[in-house]
């Protein structure tokens, strides 16, 4: 690390990569600069600006080209100067700024999840509301609603499922699940009302199966089995629907990721009416508009839900955690899920009026795709707000404030001894 | 120190295991990690990587960002030593949160009037300091090295630094703080907190995630299927799923132990897709040895033993430090009363928490589940009344 007249023949700097935009933001402006510059032989952006003439002739220690070392004292050991740029490329550049954590690094994990369970988490949604609706036909003697809601429910279940066996790290070992019933664990508990649930919804949807193939299935005394079991069945599926579609909510609050920890309060309810706008869209989609009535009624009480939920819980969160809900590709699926919804329901309306199955296809259809972009949209940001740490050290710092303010000291987790 | 002989005295405090019904309990055990004595050297990371034969977890990626080039704690990194460069105004604004803990009235072993002086002298100390020397504590006084103190530890910072070696003659010493240093490098190793109330093993479902009689927390390799809830669970961000990076269906690999393979080539990664993390070396602790990261440390910054003596120790070390002015030393993790309801590695660290990518305020999401199923149960009986409501409100068939 001497200065040479050999300096000049170096390589140009290599531009240095940086973490985070807002680094390279605050370190730029001169009134921080002498808090960044302790320790870094050349600036940041400096190193990147400046060719070898300009390392070669600034004058040792004062370095106008990098404006922020004014003024700061030098330490120890970095030497002065423009010299020995290469040689200080093994030193990494330090960043202080505590505002991001450790170099911007998670504080928590986002889980191993991927799309499928974000799929199914509407699927859920679909087959716990098309149960309730098959339940309703059931009773009410609304036979193609019946059907349709309960082949729904089963096909949704089983898509699920399927998603989320398949999401698992270890897919074979699903059956592990029910080695416990573990009331602490969302997972646990909604594992044993999954398969409560397909079981209900199986046999009910098997009943409704065998009669439309004009009892071809070979069931031989089987049959009269079945239909014994058929609306008992209905009935499992139905106490265990709405709970399928809003334990999901539980399953996500109940963990360390800001947003959907934030989320806590209201996520049951955002969950259960998107859940209630998207079996009532699907039972749109497959049923005549004439049986059809309660599908329009639950799918409107699921939209007027949904808008109301979605939007209290967004104003009641952390208005940091809430952020990933607004930004980015959560942002676009929770403000295409509004309008969706909002259309949706007119349609809705409209079919119930003129009786035209194509707006009420149509409509369904946008309904169902709301509640998958408010579950999707609730999923992502939940994974994008363990990515930056920000998300979890703010509202942090802020509730332990709040609370020392409060003159509560007794639960902090730093102490003073 | 390291007391390994089986205590009688089963479930005392805090200890987790209570919970656990254990036939026969153990003491709690535990790491405190003093950050102040750390040197960086990454033996723990290596040696815990060694013992647990965990996968390399990059190409040798260098992070650019610090000389710490794993990054943080995950499925293959169970012991990570963080790496910090500040500048004097962060140790100058690190000594002041400290010395505002102290005078907060924060929960502490003794009566807060000396490290609360030092704390007051030590705005006086930040405004007139002049340039100070590399490390304050590298500095030698001339006396000599004082008795060690009942740490049973080789403590060499504390001493060096001429302060009392015990926090009962603080007061008759001069508590004056040292020169605030120009920059300082802060490191410190992480690992899994084995916390009281853990996270990662509330929403475990399938139980492979377990208490262990010494109280720690531990997965279940054969058990655990990979679903990923207890890294959501984490308010740490220790657990992880381990990546396949085999292009072959998961299904098809065997989950039987390693296979030997021939010298010279390396082994297969063990327990693809399962959740992994510290096991506080439980396959050590079960024939009474020390964890491999503990005993690896040449600094004893990692020090192992029964949880309730290392808080007692982390205390005494912290009032030392007080005593000398270093007002920025603080415990993470001792308090019983803290979100997690205290952790089984406690750590003293020299800044806050947040720096050393440690939450500042952790809770565990599972305090406030009778809340979110109450919350939830209103949800979902909304939406039956609602639905029955359809069919009678829905109109004509
Ligand atoms: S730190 Fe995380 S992984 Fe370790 S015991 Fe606590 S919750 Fe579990
Ligand atoms: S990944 Fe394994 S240890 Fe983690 S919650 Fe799931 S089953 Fe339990
Ligand atoms: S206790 Fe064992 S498993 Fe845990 S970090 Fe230390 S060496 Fe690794």
């Amino acid at each position: 690390m001497t200065t040479s007249e050999y300096d000049r023949y170096r390589p140009p700097e290599e531009p240095r990569r940086r973490r985070r935009r807002d680094h390279a933001a605050a370190a730029d402006s001169p009134s921080e600069a002498s808090a960044y510059a302790v320790g870094t032989a050349v600036a940041p952006s400096a190193g990147s600006a400046m060719g070898p003439d300009a390392l070669a002739t600034a004058p040792s220690g004062s370095a106008p080209a990098a404006g922020r070392r004014v003024g700061a004292r030098r330490g120890g050991l970095a030497p002065a100067g423009g010299d020995g740029a290469r040689e200080m490329a093994m030193v990494p550049e330090p960043q202080f700024a505590p505002a991001d954590g450790y170099y911007g690094r998670p504080v928590v994990k986002a889980p191993p999840w991927d799309e499928r369970v974000a799929l199914y988490l509407v699927c859920g949604g679909i087959a716990g509301g098309s149960a309730l609706l098959a339940f309703g036909g059931q009773l009410t003697g609304r036979d193609a609603l019946r059907c349709n809601a309960r082949l729904t429910a089963l096909g949704a279940a089983g898509v699920g499922a399927l998603a989320l066996v398949a999401d698992l790290g270890r897919p074979e070992r699903f059956l592990n699940m029910l080695r416990t019933i573990k009331p602490t664990s969302p997972m646990s508990l909604g594992s044993w009302i999954l398969a409560g649930f397909s079981t209900g919804a199986g046999v009910a949807a098997a009943a409704d199966v065998d009669r439309l193939l004009g009892q071809a299935l070979p069931l031989g005394p089987l049959r009269r089995v079945l239909y014994g079991l058929e609306a008992p069945s209905g009935a499992l599926a139905a106490l265990l629907g709405a709970p399928l579609a809003g334990y999901t909510a539980v399953l996500l609050s109940d963990t360390a990721m800001p947003t959907w920890n934030a989320a806590k309060d209201d996520l049951p309810f955002v969950f259960v009416s998107s859940a209630s706008l998207a079996s009532g869209g699907m039972a749109m989609i497959t049923t005549p508009t004439a049986q059809a009535g309660p599908a329009r009624a639950l799918a409107l009480a699921g939209v007027a839900g949904d808008l109301v939920a979605t939007k209290a819980m967004e104003r009641r969160m952390d208005p940091v955690a809430a952020e990933p809900l607004h930004q980015g590709r959560p942002g676009w699926l929770m403000r295409w899920s509004e309008r969706l919804a909002i259309a949706g329901g007119i349609g809705t309306v409209v079919s119930g009026l003129t009786r035209n199955r194509w707006v009420a296809a149509a409509s369904g259809a946008a309904l169902v795709t709301a509640s998958a972009f408010t579950r999707f949209g609730v999923f992502y940001a939940g994974k994008d707000s363990a990515l930056d740490p920000r998300y979890t050290i703010e509202p942090q710092k802020r509730r332990l404030a709040a609370r020392r303010r409060a003159g509560i000291m007794h639960d902090s987790i730093t102490t003073a001894g | 120190m390291q007391r390994l002989t089986a205590p009688d005295s089963a479930a005392v405090g805090d200890n987790p295991t209570a919970d656990a019904h254990y036939a026969h309990p153990r003491a709690r055990k535990g790491f405190f990690t003093d950050t102040s004595i750390c040197i960086g050297c990454k033996a723990c990371e290596v040696a815990c990587k060694e013992w647990n034969r965990n996968p390399v977890d990059s190409n040798y990626e260098l992070s650019n960002s610090s000389f710490d080039n794993s990054e943080g704690l995950g499925a293959d990194t169970w012991r990570h030593v963080a790496f910090i460069e500040q500048d004097r105004s962060r140790i100058e604004a690190a000594r002041e949160s400290g010395r505002a803990l102290v005078s907060l009235g924060m929960p502490q072993i003794r009566n807060a009037d000396v490290p609360t002086t030092a704390g007051e002298a030590i705005t006086t100390a930040i405004t007139g300091a002049a340039p100070g020397p590399l490390s304050a504590a590298a500095v030698p006084p001339a006396s000599g090295l004082p008795p060690a103190p009942e740490l049973g530890d080789l403590d060499v910072l504390s001493s060096l630094g001429g302060g009392p070696t015990r926090p009962e003659d603080a007061r008759a010493v001069d508590t004056t703080p040292p020169d605030t240093p120009e920059f300082r490098w802060l490191m410190s190793s992480d690992v899994c907190k084995h916390c009281t109330n853990a996270g990662c093993l509330d929403v475990c479902p399938t139980g492979a995630l377990f208490r262990t009689e010494h109280g720690t927390v531990v997965v279940q390799d054969d058990v655990c299927n990979g679903c990923g809830t207890c890294v959501a669970g984490c308010p740490f961000g220790v657990i992880e799923r381990r990546k396949d990076g085999i292009a072959q269906p998961k299904t098809e690999r065997s989950a039987a132990p390693v296979t030997p393979t021939r010298p010279g080539t390396p082994e297969p990664a063990r327990n693809v897709g399962v959740a992994q993390k510290c096991t506080l070396c439980y396959d050590r602790l079960v024939d009474d040895q020390t964890p491999a990261c503990a005993q690896a440390c040449p600094t004893t910054s990692i020090k192992f033993g029964e949880r309730e003596d290392l808080v007692d120790a982390a205390r005494e070390r912290v009032a030392r430090l007080h005593a000398e002015g270093r007002t920025e030393a603080r415990l993470y993790g001792a308090n019983p009363q803290d979100g997690v309801g205290g952790t089984g590695s406690v750590f003293l660290l020299l800044d806050e928490p947040e720096v050393y990518g440690l939450p500042p305020d952790p809770r565990v999401p599972t305090a406030d589940l009778p809340r979110m199923y109450a919350r939830a149960g209103i949800a979902m009986a909304s939406m039956a009344a609602a639905s029955a409501l359809a069919f009678m409100l829905g109109g004509r068939k």
